[in-house]
C-alpha cells in the first residue's frame, strides 16, 4: 500500500512539473519565435537591426534588376500622415539605394511613434538589406511636426531567381506613454 | 412548539447534510455525477445562444440581435460548448466508468479530484457573469486572436482570463489524476495492452491535456500582461508579434480538438463490439492509430493558419502532416466498420448513437481532408465551410459519443432501463436534425459566406432558413433527452448487471446500480461475466 502511495506522489510529482515545463514552453516561444522567423523567412518579418555596410564593399554589383515597392500603413489610432516618397524604385542587385519615407504629426500633441518593417514576399526577407532605417529607432514628433526618415538598404545577389518584385512594407504604430518611458529608462 | 423547532432543525440539518455530501464528496461516482450534471447544465445554456444565434441568421438583415450582441454570443457558444460542455461531459465518464472498468475502488487522488470539480462552477460562473457587465461579454470568437483580445477587448476580457486559468488548473489536475489512477490501480493481470479502449483513449487524452493546457494558461497570461502591464508579446509596436498569438493558440488548439474527440473514439470502441457481439476487430492498431493521432496533433497547427502569409515550404509541410492524421483515423474507421462486419447487430439507442457517431464524423473528417488542401483553403478558410466542418466532427462526433455513453451505462448507473422507444425517438430526429442544421453550411461556405458576422447576402437565405429550422429541432430534442435521462432515474424496469447481451468488462460484473463502493479487492481479470457465454475482449 505505502509502496503504491509513494509511486504515485512520484508521478503526480513528475506529471505536475510537466504540466509547468509546458507553461514554460508557451514562454519559449516568444524568443524562438522571432529567431525562427528571421532565419527562415517565414512571416516576412524584416530585419529591425541595421546591415553591415562593409558586406557590400565585397560583393560586385549584378546585371540583374529587380524592382522594390515601397507601402506605408498606419495603425489603429496613429495621427500620423505617413507615405513613401516614390512608390517603387527599378534596383540592381547588390548595389546600395536611399530613398525616403514622409510623415506628419496631425495630432494636437506630441507622439511617438515606432515602424515595423514586412517584406513580401516572406522568403525574400533575408535578401534585403537595410543599412539605415527609421524603424531602427523610435521617431518623436511634436504636434504638425514633420520630417523625412531616409532608408538604405541594398538586396543581396544570390536574391532567388524567380523573385521579380518585393515590397517593403512600414506599419506605423503609436508608442504609449508608458512604454516611451520604459524603454527610454532601458536605455540608459 | 419544541417538536415543530425540532423539526425544523432536523429539516435543516438534513439539507446541510446534503449539501455538504456533495461539497466533499470524494467518491468518483458522485464526482462523475457531479461533472455531468456541470455538462449537461451548460450544454442547455450553450445551446440557448446557439438558439439566439440561428435565430438571428433566420433571415438577412438584423432582427434581434445587434452585431456586438451577436459576436457576444458566437463567442461564449463555442467557450462554453469546448470548455464547459464537451470536456467535462468527458471527464464526468471518466471518473465514473475508469475505476470501474479498471477494477479500482476509486481514483487514486480522491480529494484532488474534489478539488478539481468545484473549480469548475465558479470558473464557468465567473464566464456567464461576463454577460451582464458593461462593455459586454468576450466578443471575439472563442480562438480570442490578438489584437481583437488585447487592444480591442472588452474589459471583461480579464474575467475571461482568470475564467480560462481556472478551468486549465481544473483539467490539468484531472488528467493527472486519471493518468495516476490508470497507471497504479488496475486490478491484477490488467497489464496496459489488455484496458478496455475507453480507459486507453482518455489516457492519451490525459497527457494531451497536461501538454497543451498550460500553453494555453501561458497564452493568456501574455495576454493579461499585454492588457495591463506593457509587455508587447503581440503588439507589433513595442516589437511583439501578432502572428505569434495564432502560433502559440494553434499549438494548443489542435491537440485541442483531438482531446474534444479522443474519449468519443474510446466510447465507439467499447459500444461496437457489445452490440455486434464479437471482439473489437483490431485493437492493437487501435491503440497504436489513437497514440499515432495524438502525437501528429503536435505538429499540424499550421493548418488553421494558411492564410497568415506563410512560405509555401511551411504550407506545404502542415498540409501533408495534416492529411497524414487522416491515415490512423481510417484504420480506426476500418476497424469499426470491420468489427461490425458479420457480427449479429442490434440497434439499441447506445449502437444507434455510435453508428451515427461513425458515419457523421467521417464525413466531418472528408471536410477536414479539404479545408487542409492549401489552394482550397484559401477560398475556404473563415468561410461557414468550416463551421460545417467543425460542427459535424463535434456534434455527431463529440457529442453524439457522450450521448452513447450516457446511453449505454446509464442503466449501470441508475438501475433502471432508459425508455427504449423515447431513445429511438430521440436519436432519429437527432440525426435527421444535426444534418439539416449543419449540412447546408457546406454550401453556403463554398458560396462564400463568411463565419461569425450578423448579416449575410440575400443569395445564402434558403440555406440559412434551413439551417435554422434544423436548429430549432436539434434543440427540442435535447429536451427529451433531458425527460428521458430523468425518467431514468426516478424509474423504470429494473437492469441486469451485464445490461447488455454482449457486453464484456469489469463493470458489467457489478450490480446494477453500481454500489456506492466498489472493488474494495481488486477483481478477478479478465471478468467472470454474469451468464457464461462470454467473449473475452482480448486474448
Ligand atoms: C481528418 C481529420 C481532420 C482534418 C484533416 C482537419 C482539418 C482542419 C483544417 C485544415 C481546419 C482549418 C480550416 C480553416 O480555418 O480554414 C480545421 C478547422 C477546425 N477543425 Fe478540423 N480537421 C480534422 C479533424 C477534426 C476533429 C476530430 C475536430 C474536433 C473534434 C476538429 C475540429 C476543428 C475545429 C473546431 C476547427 C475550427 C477552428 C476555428 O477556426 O474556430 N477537426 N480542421
Ligand atoms: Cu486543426
Amino acid at each position: 500500500m505505502t509502496e503504491t502511495h509513494n509511486n504515485q506522489r512520484k508521478q503526480f510529482i513528475l506529471l505536475l512539473s510537466l504540466a509547468v515545463g509546458m507553461f514554460g514552453f508557451a514562454y519559449a516561444m516568444v524568443p524562438l519565435h522571432p529567431v525562427f522567423c528571421e532565419v527562415t523567412g517565414l512571416n516576412g518579418r524584416s530585419s529591425m537591426g541595421a546591415a553591415d555596410p562593409i558586406a557590400i564593399s565585397q560583393v560586385a554589383p549584378s546585371d540583374r534588376e529587380v524592382t522594390i515597392q515601397f507601402l506605408a500603413n498606419v495603425s489603429h489610432g496613429m495621427p500620423w500622415e505617413f507615405r513613401p516618397t516614390v512608390q517603387q524604385l527599378r534596383v540592381r542587385l547588390g548595389e546600395m539605394y536611399a530613398t525616403d519615407y514622409y510623415v506628419r504629426n496631425r495630432a494636437t500633441q506630441a507622439v511617438t511613434g515606432q515602424a515595423v518593417p514586412s517584406v513580401a514576399p516572406g522568403y525574400a526577407a533575408k535578401y534585403l538589406h537595410k543599412v539605415e532605417c527609421f524603424c531602427f529607432t523610435q521617431q518623436h514628433l511634436d504636434s504638425g511636426e514633420d520630417q523625412h526618415m531616409p532608408v538604405r538598404f541594398y538586396i543581396s545577389n544570390d536574391l532567388p531567381e524567380e523573385v521579380q518584385t518585393l515590397t517593403l512594407s512600414y506599419t506605423l504604430f503609436k508608442v504609449p506613454a508608458a512604454q516611451t518611458m520604459r524603454l527610454a529608462s532601458s536605455k540608459l | 412548539m419544541v417538536a415543530q423547532a425540532e423539526e425544523v432543525i432536523q429539516h435543516r440539518s438534513k439539507l446541510l447534510a446534503y449539501i455538504a455530501r456533495w461539497l466533499l464528496t470524494t467518491n468518483h461516482k458522485d464526482i462523475g455525477t457531479l461533472y455531468l450534471c456541470l455538462s449537461f447544465t451548460l450544454f442547455f445554456i450553450a445551446g440557448a445562444m446557439a438558439m439566439v444565434i440561428r435565430l438571428e441568421l433566420f433571415q438577412p438583415g438584423i432582427q434581434f440581435a445587434e452585431p456586438q450582441f451577436y459576436n457576444q454570443m458566437v463567442t461564449m457558444h463555442g467557450l462554453l460548448m469546448v470548455f464547459g460542455v464537451v470536456m467535462p461531459g468527458f471527464v464526468g465518464l471518466a471518473n465514473w466508468q475508469i475505476p470501474l472498468m479498471i477494477g479500482a475502488p476509486d481514483m487514486a487522488l480522491p480529494r484532488l479530484n474534489n478539488f478539481s470539480f468545484w473549480i469548475l462552477p465558479f470558473a464557468f460562473g465567473l464566464l456567464l457573469s461576463t454577460l451582464f457587465m458593461e462593455g459586454g461579454a468576450p466578443n471575439f470568437g472563442w480562438t480570442f486572436y490578438a489584437p481583437l483580445s488585447t487592444t480591442y477587448g472588452p474589459p471583461s476580457t480579464d474575467f475571461f482570463i482568470l475564467g480560462i486559468h481556472m478551468m486549465g488548473i481544473s483539467s490539468v489536475l484531472g488528467a493527472i489524476n486519471i493518468i495516476v489512477t490508470i497507471f497504479n490501480l488496475r486490478t491484477p493481470g490488467m497489464t496496459l495492452m489488455k484496458m478496455p479502449l475507453f480507459v486507453w483513449t482518455w489516457l492519451i487524452t490525459a497527457f494531451l491535456l497536461i501538454m497543451v493546457m498550460p500553453v494555453l494558461a501561458g497564452l493568456v497570461t501574455m495576454m493579461l500582461t499585454d492588457r495591463h502591464f506593457g509587455t508587447s508579446f503581440f503588439s507589433a509596436a513595442g516589437g511583439g508579434d501578432p502572428v505569434m498569438f495564432q502560433h502559440i493558440f494553434w499549438f494548443f488548439g489542435h491537440p485541442e480538438v483531438y482531446i474534444l474527440i479522443l474519449p468519443g473514439f474510446g466510447i465507439a470502441s467499447q459500444i461496437i463490439p457489445t452490440f455486434a457481439r464479437k471482439r473489437l476487430f483490431g485493437y492493437h492498431s487501435m491503440v497504436y492509430a489513437t497514440l499515432a493521432i495524438a502525437i501528429l496533433s503536435f505538429v499540424v497547427w499550421g493548418h488553421h493558419m494558411f492564410t497568415t502569409g506563410m512560405p509555401v515550404t511551411g504550407q506545404l509541410f502542415f498540409m501533408y502532416s495534416t492529411m497524414l492524421i487522416a491515415v490512423p483515423t481510417g484504420v480506426k474507421v476500418f476497424n469499426w466498420v470491420a468489427t461490425m462486419w458479420r457480427g449479429s447487430m442490434t440497434f439499441e439507442t447506445p449502437m444507434l448513437f455510435t453508428l451515427g457517431f461513425v458515419i457523421l464524423f467521417t464525413i466531418g473528417g472528408f471536410s477536414g481532408l479539404m479545408l487542409a488542401l492549401v489552394p482550397a483553403d484559401f477560398q475556404y478558410h473563415d468561410t461557414f465551410f468550416v463551421v460545417a466542418h467543425f460542427h459535424y466532427v463535434l456534434y455527431p462526433g463529440a457529442i453524439f459519443g457522450i450521448m452513447a455513453a450516457v446511453y449505454y451505462w446509464l442503466p449501470k448507473w441508475t438501475g433502471h432501463m432508459y425508455d427504449e422507444r423515447l431513445g429511438k425517438i430521440h436519436f432519429w430526429t437527432a440525426v435527421i436534425a444535426v444534418n439539416l442544421t449543419f449540412f447546408p453550411m457546406h454550401f453556403s461556405g463554398l458560396a462564400g459566406m463568411p463565419r461569425r458576422i450578423v448579416d449575410y447576402s440575400l443569395q445564402f437565405t434558403d440555406f440559412n432558413m434551413v439551417s435554422s429550422i434544423g436548429a430549432g429541432l436539434l434543440g427540442l430534442t435535447q429536451i427529451l433527452f433531458l425527460y428521458i435521462v430523468i425518467k431514468t432515474i426516478r424509474g423504470g424496469e429494473k437492469a441486469s448487471a451485464r445490461v447488455w447481451e454482449g457486453a464484456d468488462g469489469l463493470e458489467w460484473t457489478v450490480p446494477s446500480p453500481a454500489p456506492h463502493h466498489t472493488f474494495e479487492v481488486p477483481p478477478p481479470f479478465p471478468p467472470m461475466m454474469e451468464d457464461n457465454e462470454r467473449t473475452p475482449l482480448n486474448e
